[in-house]
């Protein structure tokens, strides 16, 4: 007797509990854009009641729960090509960016101190740069004490969008980058130690005396690590900031791959960060559930709207508008239910 | 008086029933104790049969693409999906025996101690001290690791190793490159700290049933204490010493967190014991989440089924050598 009615209560909790997730949004992936997320989904849920719940899980976790179909929408800091999502159906479009920083650990040096450029990081990378004394290094920083200790190198271990985007950039400015290690979410390093997550390399970088190592911006703000300036594509040299980042995003040429998969990696510009990064959104064209992706794009467009001071406020960088209507416009024509009704259209 | 009789008959009937019903919930109760433990047996033995049966599965496109070179190439290359698991083989080798070298003579010591030489009143604060030290969950022996340990390493012992060997064929390569402070040392180090605890238990267990009779006469002929762990003590628990040593290590080669802190995971095969390495442990918990694409995720669970091929191996000694302890003893 007892038993049935601790079984019925267990099964109303847990039908309540259901009825209570249903309501709201599931996705999954990137770990980069959690913060803001977290944050949006935060202000959103006090505004219309319906919750996120998002497990950060890395980019190729996300892309893979997508393609399962556990979730309602996939988060990657790694574009998916063309032909990927013409084959599984997804549609994709860009929700946020930040910005790549090298992080240094010098005695004496400040932050925004040091100046590096394309391939003299790409060389220190490749292990051939070994010493902080280099000639390519001083010639960048006339007039800088820098000591004659070796460089420690310092990546990502595990697979990650920000090693993505940093080989990318790499590749791009280094033809021997390209051939010898390439791009990816994981790479051959060819030198260095790896650490677990942006946290993890802030923490080795942190801790080790001459060490380099490549974090989200946000992540050396908060950490207070050492980051340098770069020399851009325009032969500028640019310290890491929202405006520079910005300025990058400004400059690309959105709809030059399909899924705006565009990498904002050494893009033109006097201004333009040669780090910039952007962060996307996987749902898909024709879902099963309708209703959830409604949702999910409903809160997008309520993000694109509203969230763009708390983007900033921790540091990411906020889709520009030209780019928001773009999407918004695409969400209309491509994402339908199965009776080939537009599953969100914008009310304002 | 018939009625009597016959009331009587009945109650003998119900009482019998009763009694044969009892029974019967007895049997039907044993029964069903016997079933479940039986579907519990099937259950354990189902699982373990399972997971060897998805390693292997899902290591199938790693192993059927590389054949033999996985184990013995040391590239890992995600971007051109080449993978050989080399590297995370010998990490895993070189740290757990650098953390043999270190727990077992410590371990070892710090049992005799316990036995035979320790006061009485400081026996069970001292074995309750290092008992605790395998109750502390293995992230903080990482975060301990990378924080503390890591630079202490990298200021004072291993500028002190690199100077020292410097110079030395042979070993100058063993403690050769820059003082990272993490690397396969650390890692190796903090091993032996995790394994101490086992290696010390196992040991002070088979050091007490040592026959006192045995360690008086030692003592009576003027051996010195070193003399009698050396030719009594040790010789008399051999098996079962080995048999701890065996379970700690069993321990240090599956480790994974604590591991994945300090070790570097970078996949190179270094001769120097101070560069950066990775374990197979520390490879799959830092890249599984990430891998795209077939052959990576294949590649991953090659490496686990590996470790398990390795613990196996390791563990069935362990239980052997046990196993031989008991028959010794009765």
């Amino acid at each position: 007797m007892k038993i049935t009615k601790i079984a019925w209560t267990a099964a109303a909790l847990i039908a309540t509990s259901w009825s209570a997730f249903a309501a709201d949004i599931s996705g999954a992936g990137a770990t980069f854009p959690y913060p803001i997320y977290a944050k949006w989904a935060d202000a959103y849920k006090k505004e219309t009641g319906v919750g996120l719940n998002y497990q950060s899980i890395g980019s190729g976790g996300g892309i893979k729960q997508i393609k399962a179909k556990t979730v309602t929408f996939g988060a990657s800091d790694a574009p998916l090509s063309g032909k990927d999502l013409d084959e599984t159906g997804l549609a994709q479009f860009p929700m946020v960016m930040g910005g790549i920083v090298p992080v240094v650990n010098l005695d004496g040096v400040k932050p925004g101190d040091l100046v590096l450029d394309g391939p003299t990081l790409a060389k220190i990378y490749l292990g051939e740069i070994k010493k902080w004394d280099d000639a390519a290094i001083a010639k960048l920083n006339p007039g800088a004490k820098l000591p004659s200790t070796a460089i420690a190198l310092v990546h990502r271990s595990d697979g990650s969008g920000t090693t993505y985007n940093f080989t990318y950039y790499l590749a791009d400015v280094s033809p021997e980058w390209k051939t010898k290690v390439g791009t990816n979410t994981a790479v051959q390093w060819p030198a260095g130690i790896g650490a677990k997550g942006n946290e993890g390399v802030a923490n080795n970088v942190a801790q080790t005396k001459g060490s380099i190592g490549y974090v989200e911006y946000a992540y050396a703000k908060q950490n207070k690590l050492t980051f340098t300036k770069m020399v851009n594509k325009a032969g500028k040299t640019v310290a890491p900031t929202s405006e520079a980042f910005q300025a990058a995003a400004a400059n690309a040429n959105w709809k030059s791959q399909p899924g705006y998969g565009v990498i904002l990696a050494n893009q033109p510009g006097d201004a333009s960060w040669p780090m910039t990064a952007a962060t996307w959104i996987l749902v898909y064209k024709k879902p099963s559930d309708a209703a959830a992706t409604a949702e999910a794009l409903k809160f997008f467009a309520w993000s694109y709207a509203k969230g763009q001071d708390m983007a900033k406020s921790l540091d990411y960088v906020p889709m520009p508008a030209n780019v928001v209507s773009d999407i918004e416009k695409m969400w209309a024509s491509d994402i339908k239910d199965s009776s080939g009704k537009p599953v969100f259209t914008l009310t304002h | 008086m018939s009625e009597v009789a016959l009331n009587g008959t009945t109650a003998t009937t119900s009482a019998a029933l009763s009694r044969a019903s009892a029974l019967n919930r007895l049997r039907l109760s044993d029964v069903v104790f016997r079933e479940l433990t039986r579907v519990a047996i099937f259950a354990v033995l189902a699982l373990l049969s399972g997971v060897i049966l998805a390693l292997i599965i899902g290591s199938v496109p790693a192993l059927s693409a590389f054949g033999l070179s996985f184990v013995t190439t040391e590239v890992w290359n995600p971007v051109t999906e080449k993978f050989g698991a080399l590297a995370p083989i010998y990490g895993t080798l070189v740290t757990s025996a650098i953390a043999m070298v270190i727990a077992v003579p410590v371990g070892l010591m710090v049992a005799f101690f316990l036995t035979q030489l320790c006061p009485l009143w400081l026996r069970r604060p001292i074995a309750i001290a290092i008992e605790l030290l395998a109750g502390i969950p293995s992230i903080i022996y990482g975060i301990w690791g990378l924080f503390v340990f890591a630079p202490f390493l990298q200021k004072h012992i291993q500028p002190f190793l690199i100077d020292t060997f410097d110079g030395v064929p042979g070993l100058q390569d063993v403690f050769a490159g820059p003082p990272y402070g993490i690397g396969v040392l650390t890692a190796g180090f903090i091993l032996a700290i995790m394994v101490l605890p086992f290696i010390t238990a196992i040991s002070r267990d088979v050091f007490d049933a040592v026959p006192p009779v045995l360690k008086e006469a030692a003592y009576g002929l003027g051996c010195t204490r070193w003399e009698v762990f050396k030719h009594v003590v040790l010789p008399f628990t051999r098996v079962g010493v080995i048999g701890g040593v065996m379970l700690g290590l069993g321990r240090a080669l599956g480790e994974t967190m604590a591991v994945t802190f300090v070790i570097g995971n970078a996949h190179t095969v270094s001769a120097s014991i101070l560069a950066p390495g990775t374990t197979i442990s520390a490879s799959i918990a830092n890249e599984f989440t990430e891998a795209v694409g077939d052959l990576y995720t294949s590649s991953l669970i090659a490496l686990g089924l590996i470790l398990f091929v390795i613990t196996f191996i390791v563990l069935a000694i362990a239980r052997y050598m046990l196993l031989r302890l008991q028959q010794q003893g009765r």
